[in-house]
């Protein structure tokens, strides 16, 4: 598989490296190019320009701002997967990572270019979404912050603009009794792979009950989307397996549902009540 | 004579260092000067017209070389095939193609870039037609793949073998008898058993390099049959055997699907005595996947009739098998090879029909297994379905209808072949006692009782393998086309160096299967040398006797037994210079540490010494020729039939219909084992690629012809991650149709294992009524075969 001709620049710093793509409208960024590579490869996108971020200092470290951490542009998924700090403050993400590929993609693969890629079933995305996460996305003009909620617009389309790089995704930490998951059934069966279908819940438990709730599924539709009508039951409940399961019950309203190789509408929308309600479950015992 | 064996023990892979360390040669890494890079225009239609072919674009751009159409190259003729049986492949086709990915045309250029870029820059007008992809509509003949064939149906295999029509009524109303008994059940079920993809991990690669002063080929490609692709190029372009060599260096995988001459083979050579510079064609994962050979694909009924009591009075198979488009090398033979052991290790009268039929697709030929897999599916499915159903034990069924040890040797299969040894119940019951059955069985029931699907399923197989046998040429298999020898005879070629070190050449060659290891230890257990001390040359038409290949487990068994025989008469004449140099008689040489010795003695005479001697006619006996070396050809009399029982346990989550394979136990029996290691890895990958189409492999085409899984992204293949442990062991009943008593293993692991899984699956969902899933069971199918048995 041979791409066609193409430039190649890695700059040094942030500033070079956005000037690169207002001057080259078409120019893509590489990061880990696990998706980048074989979509050129397969000449299904042919950019003339590829500007690597990998050598921009700065971009590598998971930061702990306190009430936030910030995922700098270069951190790895192996990274997000292994680190204690997310694992502890936004599980869902740290899930999402170590299910995400294999043992190479983990380790070649960015946390901000899976959510740049924005694709219909990847991990990441929705772990993004349901934690309430913030993209920083930079450009010449300066930086600007964007709600995970108003990132995923469509089909492998963000709501970054072409002469835009994602340099960090922040995630909030868990408050006091808070927990979050994600569980998914991968397309090669358990976990492994890209999502057939999958879900990620960020609970709050106070006085015995749910006091908040953010759920949102993977795989089903044509992107990443908040499943707000499984919160809204979810909150005030008591938490039980019967509240969580009849929560579960509306985890695609309102989403279009399509089929793939992977699953028939009714098998992904059963799938999607299903992880729904694995998450929540597990975001319930989580927050304690 | 022989006094330590090497033989049995446990040698580690002597190839693995370099190949783990990038260190092999493989096709793509031999670069040659001014070589020019193929790429090709394929069709992106199954069927379709081709209006026109414009390749002004394409010539005009800078660094092209050449670009070849149909009108090039049509008057070499179509892709040659063994059994040309149906439509031959053209070289390159311009007037109506037959499947995605078709050849149209080709471009030489400066790189492997440029020449994608002119690939994309010709041109080619195409009238889109309708497709026949399903098998049943290409049985039933409504529209025809190919204007000038009467019917799609190419060949109908019907058995046992040698039965005419006559003698098939008979068994099919003895069956009907039996089916019409009132202590009789009849289990009958439609089943698919899908096409794969081969997917080796080198994908093929060609390099083609004539030498216009010398009128000669050097030919390097990724093959598993390097002496047949000498033979086609020479028969292509009117040239001795003795002007094309062919080098098939290291091979990263094969699977059968290099079991084949392929077009782009031949172009690439035509290309480079065109072009009078090398030429290469590598060929990408994505192209490969319509590119190169397919497997499996069938559709058939298997009907199973037997008393209450677990006697199987008849077993039935009728169905379709995909050819694809065009025949290839082996095409139309695939389930001839099915019907080999289309009725097992069993005794039961046995009724076989497969219709062959064409389609829009790429053609099918030999992958893993080629027909046995398919052919033991089949049985041991039905034949788990009818226990269920008289509810016995799916062991004291088999163990009940096998064909019993004292039948052999030379037992007749109900098939009509003679098998070579066998003892079915006994590895049967090391099996079971390796599993420890009726424990499996408590733990199933035990977690059921914890309201989780689990399930334990077991399989039986028989394989034939080891093609050799002379006989077969009677049956329509021969390699003339290639300018071939028509027998599958086994050669090796043993020489003993001045120094004293070995060189062992044969004509088969390896993609994975460790023939550095196991030919230096069949050498060197015969000379008492060191494996250190052996080379083994292989896929090189050069340096090798011809052989036919390396395919269909048939390596060791055939051209192992022929190095055997080659060393044996090396041995012989070094005894009678050792009992020359040592004053001693010839028969009380033996060999072992390096040399000759008298046996019991401390006199003794290094290989080194004797090779110089060798070497030194005026030092030799009187009347003896200089030199040590020995060439054999070895025919076997029969097949080899290896056998063995697979079992699987696995647990189904039924809210999601995912699959996990808690246990598998292997216990198989090749006959003698040379190399244990070795024997183990091709069980250990057999069983992957049997468990990849149980559970995840399905090349998949939709209505108009294209294939829907045809990147890795979307084909999912097995990985070591997604697999269990495999907990193997072996009987060992040795063959009596060669000398080392070696049956092949090559394939038995794939023949074993998807049945295994699948009588498993179908286990542990029994409670929920699912008699049946067909493959691969991913989570999808599981899933709504539960919901079907539950409305
Ligand atoms: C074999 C394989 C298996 C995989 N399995 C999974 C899986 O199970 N689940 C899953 O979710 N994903 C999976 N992926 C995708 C993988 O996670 C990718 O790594 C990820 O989608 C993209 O990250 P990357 O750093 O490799 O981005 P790249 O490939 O470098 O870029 C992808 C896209 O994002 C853009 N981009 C990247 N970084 C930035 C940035 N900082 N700012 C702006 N734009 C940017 C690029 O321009 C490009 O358009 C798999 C990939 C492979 C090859």
């Amino acid at each position: 598989m041979y791409p066609r001709q193409f430039e190649y620049v890695a700059p040094s710093g942030l500033d070079e490296a956005l000037a690169l793509l207002d001057d080259n409208p078409g120019a893509k960024v590489l990061a880990g190019g696990m998706s980048l590579l074989p979509l050129m490869k397969m000449r299904l996108l042919s950019p003339e320009l590829v500007v690597d971020i990998g050598r921009i200092g700065g971009l590598g470290d998971i930061t702990d701002n306190g009430d936030t951490i910030s995922i700098g542009a270069l951190v790895r998924h192996a990274e997000v997967a292994s680190s204690s700090l997310i694992q502890a403050q936004g599980a869902a993400l740290a899930a999402a990572a170590s299910w995400t590929g294999d043992r190479q993609v983990r380790n070649r693969g960015t946390c901000c270019g899976s959510m740049a890629h924005a694709d219909v079933a990847a991990d990441q995305p929705v772990a993004a979404l349901a934690l309430g996460a913030t993209m920083v996305a930079a450009s010449s003009s300066g930086v600007r912050e964007i709600a995970a909620a108003d990132f995923f617009v469509d089909v492998m389309t963000s709501a970054l603009a072409p002469n835009e790089i994602l340099t960090e995704v922040r995630i909030p930490k868990a408050g006091a009794g808070a927990g979050s998951a994600y569980d998914k059934l991968g397309r090669r069966g358990g976990h492994s792979d890209y999502a057939v279908a999958g879900a990620a819940a960020s609970v709050t438990r106070s006085n015995g009950s749910v006091s908040a709730a953010s759920v949102a599924v993977t795989g089903v539709g044509v992107r990443p989307v908040l499943a707000g009508a499984v919160a809204e039951a979810l909150v005030g409940s008591d938490g039980s397996d019967a509240a969580v399961e009849a929560a579960a019950a509306h985890a695609v309203a309102g989403v279009e549902v399509l089929e793939d190789l992977y699953g028939s509408v009714e098998y992904k929308i059963h799938l999607a009540k299903v992880f729904t309600a694995r998450a929540v479950k597990a975001a319930l015992a989580a927050a304690g | 004579m022989s006094s330590t064996s090497v033989l049995g023990g446990v040698v580690r892979r002597r190839e693995d260092p370099a190949l783990i360390r990038g260190g092999g040669l493989y096709t793509d890494d031999v670069k040659l000067a001014g070589t020019a890079h193929a790429a090709f225009v394929r069709s992106p239609y199954a069927h379709a017209r081709v209006v026109s072919v414009d390749t002004s674009a394409a010539e005009a751009m800078e660094g092209v070389a050449a670009v070849y159409t149909a009108a090039d190259v049509e008057h070499l003729g179509p892709l040659i095939a063994q059994a040309p049986v149906g439509a031959l492949r053209p070289l390159l086709n311009n007037g109506t193609v037959k499947h995605v990915g078709e050849a149209v045309a080709m471009v030489m250029a400066e790189d492997p870039y440029l020449a994608r870029d002119a690939a994309d820059a010709v041109e080619v007008d195409y009238d889109p037609l309708p497709a026949v992809v399903d098998l049943k509509e290409s049985l039933g003949g409504a529209m025809k793949v190919h204007d000038d064939m009467d019917s799609n149906t190419l060949v109908t295999w019907a058995g046992p073998f040698g039965a005419d029509e006559d003698a098939l009524a008979e068994l099919r109303a003895g069956i009907d008898a039996a089916k019409s008994r009132d202590d009789t059940v009849v289990v009958s079920q439609e089943m698919i058993n899908q096409r794969l993809i081969p997917v080796p991990i080198e994908p093929r690669s060609v390099l083609a390099d004539y030498q216009a002063g010398y009128g000669r080929f050097d030919i390097y490609s990724s093959t598993q049959i390097p002496s047949a692709l000498a033979g086609a190029i020479g028969r292509y372009f009117g040239m001795a055997l003795n002007q094309v060599t062919v080098k098939a260096m290291e091979v990263g995988g094969g699977f059968g699907c290099k079991l084949n001459v392929y077009n782009d083979e031949v172009l690439t050579a035509y290309a480079s005595k065109q072009l009078g510079r090398p030429v290469k064609w590598t060929e990408t994962r994505r192209e490969a996947a319509n590119s190169t050979i397919q497997g499996r694909g069938w559709v058939a009924t298997a009907t199973m009739t037997g008393t209450n009591d677990g006697e199987i009075l008849g077993f039935e198979l009728e169905g379709i098998a995909d050819m694809g488009a065009y025949s290839q090398n082996f095409t139309v033979a695939i389930p001839f090879l099915g019907l080999f052991v289309g009725s097992g290790q069993y005794r039961f009268p046995t009724y076989w029909k497969m219709d062959c039929v064409t389609t829009h697709t790429m053609t099918t030929d030999a992958y893993r297994g080629a027909g046995r897999p398919e052919a033991a599916y089949y049985l041991e499915r039905i034949i788990d379905m009818y226990s269920r159903e008289i509810g016995m034990d799916p062991t004291e069924v088999r163990r009940r209808n096998y064909i019993p040890a004292s039948d052999f040797p030379a037992a007749v299969s109900p098939m009509g072949f003679a098998m070579d040894t066998g003892d079915y119940e006994a590895n049967l019951d090391a099996a079971l006692e390796s599993a420890g059955w009726s424990g499996l069985l408590a733990e199933r029931d035990a977690a059921r009782a914890e309201g989780r699907c689990v399930g334990v399923g077991i399989a039986t197989y028989v394989e034939v393998c080891g093609f050799g046998p002379a006989p077969l040429v009677d049956l329509g298999f021969s390699w003339a086309e290639y300018q071939m020898p028509s027998a599958f005879n086994g050669s090796g070629l043993v020489r003993i160096h001045p120094d004293g070190s070995a060189t062992v050449s044969i004509g088969t060659g390896p993609s994975g299967q460790g023939h550095q290891t196991t030919w230096a230890q069949i050498v060197g257990d015969g000379l008492g040398m060191d494996v250190e001390r052996i080379r083994v040359i292989h896929g090189d038409t050069e340096e090798a006797p011809p052989s036919i290949g390396s395919f269909g487990s048939r390596s060791a068994a055939v051209d192992g037994s022929a190095c055997y025989e080659a060393t044996r008469k090396v041995q012989a004449k070094a005894a009678r210079i050792a009992a020359h140099l040592l004053e001693a008689s010839e028969e009380d040489i033996e060999f072992g540490d390096g040399g000759a010795r008298v046996a019991g003695t401390d006199s003794s005479v290094s290989w080194e010494e004797i090779a110089k001697t060798a070497y030194q006619p005026h030092l030799l006996p009187e009347g003896m020729e200089g030199g040590l070396e020995a060439h054999a050809i070895f025919s076997p009399g029969n097949a080899t039939w290896p056998f063995g029982t697979h079992i699987a346990v696995v647990e189904v989550d039924p809210d999601t219909g995912n699959v996990q394979i808690l246990r598998y136990i292997g216990m198989d029996d090749c006959g003698n084992v040379i190399s244990p290691m070795i024997v183990d890895g091709q069980i250990h990958g057999g069983i992957a690629q049997g468990i990849g189409q149980a559970l995840f492999e399905d090349a998949v085409y939709d209505g108009d012809g294209n294939l829907l899984a045809g990147s890795l992204m979307d084909y999912i293949l097995p990985t070591a991650a997604d697999l269990p442990f495999f907990e193997l062991d072996r009987t060992v009943t040795p063959t009596d149709i060669n000398p080392l008593g070696v049956k092949g293993i090559g394939e038995a692991g794939t023949i074993g294992a998807a049945q295994t899984v699948v009588n498993a699956v179908v286990d542990a969902l029994e409670s929920l009524g699912v008699t049946h899933i067909d493959m691969p069971l991913r989570p999808r199918r599981v899933w709504q075969a539960i919901q079907d048995a539950r409305t």
